[in-house]
């Protein structure tokens, strides 16, 4: 959203997912005719200047269904759309046309969805997702991705290029702190920030990754070792490496900026729960709209998404496990 | 239903020259919120100032005192971006102590920018575009099945009229003959990215509602008086009506009036004071 906002946010020295993932978005349209940016008056693109592949930006108004359907069009005819709106909007409003006009027929569309989880703080439920993750893992031929940082944004909107299929890009609204150091961040790969042998805790999005990253300092102090995850790519999911986890551990931890129901935990627990007897505990908002304001970060805390509630939680789930 | 001016129970007319004073306060209420940690949805909350103030001081049956009397008229603000404009003009019409609005936007509270149920007076929550008029022929079609005269208004903004579920609701709307279902759309004529008709166009838009089957009105939407007039309208039989409201974004703010920049804005202190004084100094009339 542009504005007269001339008083500039704290965090304004770091960058968005969503404005690392324009800006990849505006590198790479002039030099891959495929592309098309297709806008919903986002606002987004305000000031942009697209050179000669001007021509392949397209502001189709407040209009998310066509975007869906207009993005299939474009696929079907040979290019590469990539469809911008909320998450919001791209989940729930236009989620047939994603389901049946781009899925159903393996559609190589990008739906750039921002201001996901409660990014939107204050902008209150109509403007939060956080069913987003069900909806679209839910959905056959769909990539699942959510960036964490400046960094992984840029990486993973780049690999995400290569796939033949449509892709999910899960943004957010404001920056968010940088992710721990890790091996490199590959799409389809969890990242193994720390290994440890008594509990995994496994996260997606950049708060509950920090979170679970701080929760394992704590718990190393406590004679706990955990091995964290942070899973970028919700589908598919990179199973090999949360089994070979889980089945060192014996207890899973998933945390995740998203209701509890159907998201990147459900995810988890169906796939480790076929292959081996284990424990997982599943962390996110829990069965309710989210109808304060707030910081994104203040609105996850308050739903129990912290570093200290993962220590307690791992605590207790390893109890209940026998492992204490 | 009546075109005669309809009274809050128990509380006395409001004349115009009180009706100035009060869309003054509105505006100011509605800076003090974009002045806040927050920002808010500037221009086109001003721009929905009289449109709001007439349906509120002039012709909607409610009460403040008992938000949800049975008989109330229902207003749905469609365009839910513009819910700093209602919280405001709640708080004139005595929904709720000023001292509330300051609560905008603060971790923890439900006054969020886009409206919610929990403020008193606000019916249903919006926020995501083109869903109001759709809800608002559910509200005239079961005001009609139990035989009262209860009157729906839905607030549009005219960026909305790009998504597709309106006309859909439109249609609907006169093929069920809902008489009692009044749209009005705030034609400010911007939207988030640029003026409305360049990037979508609108128009022919009186025709195009006439098309769709509704009786359509067309008024200076910063005249109060105007404004009631042709909402207290007598209804057309098994005729829905629109009233196209012509305003300007950032109506109040003599820096952004009539530019797609004043969307969203974060005043500082002073653009604040600044834009009071321009409110105060007798603008806008």
């Amino acid at each position: 959203m542009t504005g007269l906002a001339v008083v500039a946010p704290p965090e304004a020295k770091a960058r968005s997912s969503r404005e690392v993932y324009r800006d990849v978005l505006v590198e790479l349209l002039p030099v891959d005719e495929r592309l098309v940016c297709l806008d919903t008056d986002t606002g987004l693109f305000s000031g942009i200047d697209f050179g000669e592949a001007a021509d392949r930006y397209v502001n189709l108004g407040i209009a998310e269904h066509t975007l869906m359907t207009a993005a299939a069009g474009l696929a079907k005819s040979g290019r590469v759309p990539f469809a911008n709106t909320m998450a919001a909007f791209a989940s729930s409003r236009a989620v047939e046309a994603v389901k049946i006009d781009i899925a159903y027929n393996d559609l190589p569309v990008r739906i750039a969805a921002t201001h996901s989880g409660v990014s939107a703080g204050h902008l209150g439920p109509t403007h939060h997702a956080l069913e987003d993750l069900a909806v679209m893992r839910a959905l056959p031929n769909m990539t699942v991705v959510v960036p964490s940082d400046a960094a992984s944004t840029d990486t993973l909107v780049r690999q995400a290029m290569a796939l033949p299929g449509p892709v999910y890009l899960r943004l957010g609204r404001n920056a968010t702190p940088d992710m721990p150091d890790g091996p490199p961040v590959r799409l389809g790969q969890a990242q193994v920030l720390r290994q440890g042998a008594d509990i995994t805790i496994a996260a997606c999005g950049p708060y509950p990754v920090l979170a679970a990253f701080e929760a394992a300092d704590v718990l190393a102090d406590r004679g706990i070792e955990a091995t964290v995850l942070h899973v970028h790519t919700v589908k598919p999911l990179d199973v090999a490496t949360l089994a070979a986890a889980a089945d060192v551990t014996g207890t899973v931890i998933t945390v995740e900026e998203h209701w509890r129901a159907g998201g990147f935990g459900s995810a988890v627990a169906e796939a480790l729960t076929e292959l081996m007897p284990v424990r997982v505990h599943r962390m996110g908002l829990p069965d309710q709209f989210v109808g304060v304001a707030g910081s994104q970060r203040s609105l996850i805390e308050r739903a129990g998404i912290t570093a200290s509630a993962i220590v307690a939680q791992a605590t207790r789930t390893r109890r209940e496990a026998g492992h204490d | 239903m009546s075109s005669t001016l309809i009274e809050y129970p128990g509380s006395p007319p409001v004349r115009p020259a009180d009706l100035d004073e009060i869309t003054i306060r509105i505006r100011e209420h509605i800076l003090a919120m974009c002045a806040g940690p927050e920002g808010g949805h500037v221009g086109g909350s001003m721009s929905l100032v009289e449109i709001l103030a007439a349906l509120y001081f002039r012709v909607l049956l409610v009460d403040p005192h008992e938000p949800r009397m049975p008989e109330r008229d229902v207003l749905l603000l469609s365009k839910g971006h513009g819910g700093i404009a209602l919280y405001a003009v709640l708080c004139e019409a005595g929904f709720f102590p000023v001292e509330r609005l300051k609560r905008y936007c603060a971790p923890g509270s439900t006054m969020m920018a886009h409206p919610s149920t929990a403020v008193p007076g606000v019916e249903m929550p919006t926020g995501s575009l083109g869903h109001g008029l759709g809800l608002g022929v559910g509200f005239a079609l079961a005001a009609k099945l139990d035989g009262t005269d209860r009157r729906t208004v839905v607030v549009m903004g005219d960026g909305e009229l790009q998504e597709g579920s309106v006309w859909e609701s439109a249609a609907v709307a006169s093929a069920q003959g809902l008489a009692n279902l009044v749209a009005v759309i705030d034609r400010n004529g911007l939207q988030i990215t640029g003026e409305t008709d360049t990037i979508t166009s609108l128009e022919p838009l009186a025709d195009r509602w006439r098309a769709f089957g509704w009786r359509v009105l067309e008024v200076d939407g910063h005249d109060v008086e105007a404004l009631a007039d042709a909402f207290s309208a007598a209804p057309v039989v098994d005729r829905p009506t629109v009233v196209i409201a012509h305003t300007v974004k950032g109506k109040g703010i003599p820096a952004v009036e009539n530019q797609a920049r004043s969307h969203y804005a974060r005043l500082s202190p002073r653009q604040h004071r600044s834009a009071v004084a321009a409110l105060r100094a007798g603008r806008p009339s």
